[in-house]
């Protein structure tokens, strides 16, 4: 906090005393207002905020130990430095044990009452730092939340809420990157297992040799290796929540073990004899068709039903472009905060073509995207050009796929993105000035109101 | 040309050290200096129970002996300066205001048991006395430690401190008038 932004409150029944301070402070740029008595005190707290409350013990009416009280009572975080004569300490003591942030004796050293205040307002600063990290650090833990207003989110948000309640086994299926640990995520935060862990393994990252000493763990010399005994991903989500991503990649025999390990909830680690106990919810994620894969073998159907119970399906990004201007807000704030950059918007042109682009990543493609034109990108603004999208053919805007479509659509693009000038987009197009305006005519391309009010 | 009246009082060991300050301070604050008499009797401002003088009485008396206009009224004493509240005050000023009040009485090595010397006891005058007057140009405390500005609460923070203005306090004496 910066002296000059700084409020003191001087509370005191003698004038010289109220001048006095008055006058020190304000040489020292602070914000100073002055009390006669508590009254006064009380009404000037209504009025404003203050950072350091400089108050004599003993005044006539309400005394400066009652008023300190009610000070603490309206805000206890304002640093009270109680004024004490010589001699009578033992009440200073008193207000200390109240809540007081020091005490002085008149008369005061002026190096003692400095050093006080700049120690009560730097105590002041780091209060208010630590709420403000504590918002920070709240916002960092829920950035990672499903953002999103279009039909095909809410559906998936409300049936969140319906199954986190209920200890169903849940399937969630979709595309790569439309966030389907994000959904088993808050399944487990909305459900009573929130307390406990939620443990995630990408069963498709890991082969399936080393899959089943990840999954159930090990004992000492269960193979070579093994030198140490290991706790398995199960066991650590006891109490809380196991959630299975790519969960087509785990062969038929590890199937069966999961198998019997839902239904009894027991297991045995590798190697070991002992039958360990847990209690675990299962969140099983896949992006392939896995009726298929049954169909072909290779995946158990009795393991396919006992995970599919519940099925949430992740809706493609392409399905609720509606929703990527308030993701691609939620992201650059998210990702200006990570990278301590203060980009904190989307240019209108650059948001048309996030909004004009397929995303076949869904939204991973669309956080690296704008992760990278964060990167590229000069605060505070992204443009079009920061982002890997921009020259893209948007998938979206496609009119058809006759040649003639993809003429119209190719030479559109060029124009936008020359702003209309025809020599520029003739240069890229690599033909007359006179083809561009032909073409221009054929496919009846009207320029939309440009950026400066110039039709 | 903007005037500084320049009253000294009970000056001591500082007497003669009175001249070179107001070169100094003409130079600094690009004023013409008026040397006055006090036309107060400083002994009112006597606090019989501290041994010290109430540098806000002083700095009432000074005021009186002010002309209206946009001078300046700085006192320089040898007498140990105190504002009710605190133990001592090596000056006091009215922020924006006329006045102002010096005292070499804890600049002087002498205080403090060490050897006497005239030289460092002018440049701490000088300093106070322009961070005194700095005041009454509207400048608050400084945190550039090298700044005339910055609060010096004991002597080895005077000694610490240039007799220089900062780039902002200088831009901000300016902005009211001053250089």
């Amino acid at each position: 906090m910066s002296t000059h932004e700084a409020n003191i409150l001087v509370v005191d029944d003698e004038f010289a005393v109220r001048d006095s301070l008055y006058n020190w402070f304000r040489k020292d740029g602070y914000h100073v207002h002055a009390a006669e008595n508590a009254t006064e005190a009380l009404r000037a707290l209504q009025d404003q905020a203050f950072d350091v409350i400089l108050l004599d013990i003993k005044m006539p009416g309400m005394d400066g130990m009652e008023l300190q009280s009610r000070i603490h009572t309206i805000d206890p975080e304002i640093a009270v430095i109680m004024i004490t004569a010589f001699g009578s300490v033992e009440t200073a003591v008193q207000a200390l044990k109240q809540g007081a942030f020091d005490y002085v004796t008149k008369p005061i050293d002026p190096d003692e009452l400095s050093h006080l205040v700049h120690r009560a307002l730097e105590q002041r600063r780091l209060q208010k730092e630590n709420v403000q990290l504590r918002e920070t650090i709240d916002e960092i833990g829920a950035a990672d939340t499903i953002v999103g207003e279009s039909p095909a989110i809410l559906k998936v948000l409300e049936l969140i809420r319906h199954v986190a309640k209920t200890e169903a086994t849940v399937l969630i299926r979709g595309e790569s990157g439309t966030g389907k640990e994000l959904i088993a995520r808050a399944i487990h935060a909305n459900s009573a297992r929130r307390y406990f862990p939620i443990v995630p393994v990408n069963c498709g990252a890991v082969p399936n040799e080393l899959l089943e000493s990840e999954l159930f763990g090990h004992e000492k010399g269960a193979f070579t290796g093994a030198q140490h005994r290991r706790k398995g991903r199960i066991e650590m989500a006891d109490g809380g929540t196991l959630f299975l991503d790519e969960v087509g990649a785990i062969n038929p025999k590890m199937q069966v073990d999961l198998l019997r390990t839902l239904e009894t909830k027991e297991f045995t680690r590798l190697g070991g004899s002992k039958s360990i106990k847990v209690d675990f919810r299962i969140i099983c994620a896949t992006n392939e068709d896995l009726e298929v894969a049954v169909e072909e073998g290779r995946f158990r159907e009795d393991f396919y039903y006992r995970i599919n119970v519940f099925t949430i399906e992740a809706p493609p990004l392409r399905s609720r472009p509606s929703d990527i201007p308030l993701l691609a807000e939620h992201i650059v704030k998210r990702l200006a905060r990570q990278m301590d950059k203060r980009i904190t918007e989307i240019h209108p042109d650059a948001m048309q073509l996030l909004m004009d682009y397929a995303w076949p990543g869904n939204v991973r493609e669309l956080i690296n995207a704008i992760e990278r034109a964060m990167v590229v990108g000069t605060p505070p603004t992204i443009q079009p050009e920061d982002l890997p999208v921009w020259g893209k053919r948007s998938t979206n805007s496609f009119s058809g796929e006759s040649l003639a479509d993809v003429e119209k659509d190719h030479i559109a693009s060029v124009l936008e993105r020359t702003g209309w000038n025809i020599t520029r987009a003739a240069e890229i197009l690599r033909v007359d000035r006179v083809t561009v305006y032909n073409k221009i005519k054929k496919y009846d391309l009207r320029q939309p109101a440009t950026r400066g009010g110039k039709k | 040309m903007p005037v500084l009246h320049v009253v000294p009082f009970y000056c001591g060991t500082a007497t003669d050290l009175i001249d070179g300050l107001e070169e100094r301070l003409a130079r600094v604050f690009g004023v013409r200096v008026e040397h006055h008499p006090p036309s107060f009797e400083p002994e009112v401002a006597y606090d019989a129970s501290r041994g010290q003088y109430n540098s806000r009485i002083l700095l009432a008396q000074l005021l009186r002996q002010a002309p209206a206009d946009d001078s300046r009224v700085l006192g320089v004493t040898a007498l140990d300066l105190f504002i009710p509240v605190l133990t001592y005050v090596f000056g006091e000023a009215q922020v924006n205001g006329k006045a102002a009040v010096v005292s070499s009485h804890r600049l002087d090595n002498a205080l403090y048991g060490l050897p006497a010397s005239h030289e460092l006891l002018f440049e701490r005058l000088c300093k106070e006395a322009i961070h005194e007057l700095g005041h009454t140009y509207n400048l608050v405390h400084c945190h550039n430690a090298e700044c005339v500005m910055t609060s010096s609460m004991q002597i080895d923070g005077v000694d610490l401190k240039s007799d220089r203005f900062c780039s902002r306090c200088k831009a901000a004496l300016r902005h009211n008038g001053v250089c």
